[in-house]
Formats: structure tokens, sequence, C-alpha cells
């Protein structure tokens, strides 16, 4: 398998966190103004300006800990599509409010326990960035998942969309939980948890929700990944093209 | 555009047109947030929710997002009962100036009283 790599396991696996955070980012800010709700446009703005903040930090220290140090804004804005390594989860396109409620609930479902665990981390600078995400995605999730059960437990109408959402969504799940051979170092060495070690609580969170909600949890079947090794859906180019538009067209712009 | 607001005693309801005009039916929310610890809930402002739980989320994300509170109350705009009639309220108490506490200092140390 390809894998995308800066100079050394930590750094890529920082860049993996950062570039799942700035692309459910910008996912988030293109809903701004489209929200059923100014209440929820609101909302929906404060999570993605979340995620933004931590893809900021992550992105920071994934350049000191390279050998060639790169800025937050080399890493986040010139990059190409085969070198961003996100979930490929965080790079579907908006559709309707559910399936927007419903990839915000499935990831915040992985990132609660992710940063949990991350605030042990060897590396302090690690540790400290992943309590700040703990605070901010268990609000998230307390958010995204008191939206999934009023959806789903609401009218025909909500629970037709995002049971579709659900449906639609499930096969970018696996990927999440998938751990490969630039954790394992990490892991050994106490920087890291495996991700593989999130399944049971992302699991456990989300069977809850899905049975208040009234949800059919869907069939296991063929998951698709691909996102960490830089092999994604056509939609992240689209999203890289907006995102990146100003730094590429005016080199070295800065606020 | 129309929302439901508080209604004073004596007053008639007003009617509220229902459908998109009125923001899909989302009942109005009065908003108080406490600043810090041993001081009151203060009224801040209003927003709009479906319910009591996301009505404390949209308060939290309008109004505490730069930090203005350690804690939110959230109360139906229907659920308040206004007082009305300024003139014989309130206006009684404005020639009772020994009603008023200004006789002595409040020393500095005592702060929010």
């Amino acid at each position: 398998m390809r894998t995308v790599t800066t100079d050394t396991p930590l750094g890529t696996y920082l860049v993996r966190l950062a570039d799942d955070n700035l692309v459910l980012g910008q996912r988030l800010g293109e809903y701004i103004a489209h929200a059923p709700e100014l209440e929820e446009d609101l909302a929906i703005a404060n999570t993605g300006l979340d995620h933004i903040g931590i893809a900021r930090h992550l992105y920071g220290l994934a350049g000191r800990v390279e050998g060639d140090g790169r800025s937050e804004d080399e890493l986040a804005m010139l990059r190409s599509e085969r070198e961003f390594t996100n979930a490929l989860l965080v790079e579907q396109p908006n559709t309707d409010f559910a399936f927007i409620m419903v990839r915000q609930f499935l990831f915040d479902a992985y990132q609660v326990p992710l940063w949990t665990l991350l605030s042990e981390s060897a590396n302090s600078e690690l540790a400290g960035i992943a309590a700040k995400g703990a605070k901010e995605a268990t609000y998230h999730l307390r958010r995204s998942s008191s939206w999934i059960v009023r959806l789903g437990d609401g009218t025909d109408e909500s629970h037709r969309r995002v049971q579709a959402a659900v449906d639609g969504l499930w096969r970018y799940t696996g990927e999440l939980l998938e751990s490969d051979d630039v954790e394992a170092e990490l892991v050994s060495s106490g920087l890291i948890a495996a991700s593989s070690d999130l399944s049971a609580a992302w699991e456990g969170t989300v069977d809850a929700v899905l049975e208040e909600a009234t949800l059919t949890r869907p069939a296991d079947r063929f998951q698709l990944s691909g996102g960490r090794s830089g092999i994604h859906t056509e939609h992240l180019g689209l999203l890289l093209t907006e995102l990146q538009w100003m730094q590429r067209s005016h080199p070295g712009l800065t606020w | 555009m129309s929302y439901d607001v508080p209604i004073a005693p004596g007053e008639q309801p007003a009617e509220v047109p229902t459908g998109a005009a009125t923001s899909q039916g989302w009942p109005l929310w009065e908003v108080f947030v406490r600043a810090k610890r041993g001081l009151n809930h203060t009224h801040v402002g209003s927003i709009h929710a479906p319910d009591a739980q996301s009505a404390v989320q949209n308060a939290r994300d309008g109004y505490t997002r730069r930090a203005e509170g350690v804690s939110v109350w959230v109360v139906r705009s229907t659920e308040i009962h206004a007082s009305d009639d300024a003139s014989s309220m309130f206006e009684p108490f404005e020639d009772k100036p020994y009603r008023h506490p200004t006789f002595y200092e409040i020393p500095e140390e005592v702060g929010q009283l």
C-alpha cells in the first residue's frame, strides 16, 4: 500500500489528524448561511472553527516534528490532493442537514475516544492539543447525537433522511478505526493509541445513539478506505481547489 | 416576520401565523447567562429552538462563545409574564428617596452586592 509520509512517523500521523480536522472544518464552513435556522448556522460555524483550530495546532506541531519544518500554511495550502491523508468520511460533500449531522456524529464518536487517549501521549505538546480537543469533541458529540435522536425519532421524513445518511456514510466508517505500520511504531513508544483500539468506544456510542434514535445499524459490509494513503473520492479535489485558491494564486500571501 | 413574544397580563395573545415565514415554527426561548460563580443569571437575549435541550445548546453557541458564561438558563418566552402600566406600577416610588440606602458608604471590599 502506498503511504504518504512526511519525514517522520509522528509527523505523518499528526498530518492525518490535522487533515481530518481541516477538511471537515472546510465542509462545515461551506454550509454557513445554508442551515435551516440561524441558530444552527452559528453552531455549525462554531464547530467548524473548532476543527480548524485543532488542525492549526496539529500542523504546527507536525512542522516542528518533521525534518524540514514546513509551516502550517505550507502543510494546509500547498499540498495536492494525493498528499492529503484525511479519512474519506470527512470529505463527503454536504447534502441535507441530516447528512451533515450524521457525518459529524460518526466522526465525533471517533474523536472523543481518540483525544481522550492521546491526552496521555508521551509527547506533551500532543497531549495538550488532545486535552483541548477532548473538551471540544465531547460537546460536538453531545450536539450531533442529540440531533440524530431528534431526527431519527422525529417525523417520517426526518427519520427517512437520517437513516439514508447513516446507510450512505457507513462504508466510510471502517477507515477511521484502521491501524497501519505508521501507527505501530508510535504505539510502541507510547506516543499514540492505535486507531483499532478506538473501535469499542466508537461502536458503543454509535449503537447506543442509533438505538435511541430508532435507527437501524447498517449491515457490516464492504468498507472503503484509502484516505490515509492519499487515495480519495472525487470530492476532495474540488474542496481543496476552493480552500487553496488564494494561496496558490498569490503565493506567500499572509494576513 | 413574526415571533411569539411575552404576553403582558390583560393583553390579547397576538395571532402568530405559521409556515415558512415564521422560522418554521420553532418557539422562542429567553436566555439567561451566569457570567461567573457568585453572580446571578442575567438576561442576554433570545434564541429559537425546537426543545429545551437544543435551546441550551443554541444559547451556548449564540451567547457564550467568547467565554461569557459558566452557566445558562433558558425559558420559553411565553412562560414569562411581564408587568404593565409603568405609571401606576413604578412611578409611585420615584418620590420616596428615603427608601434608598444612600446614607452610608459601601466598603469596596463588599464587591458585588
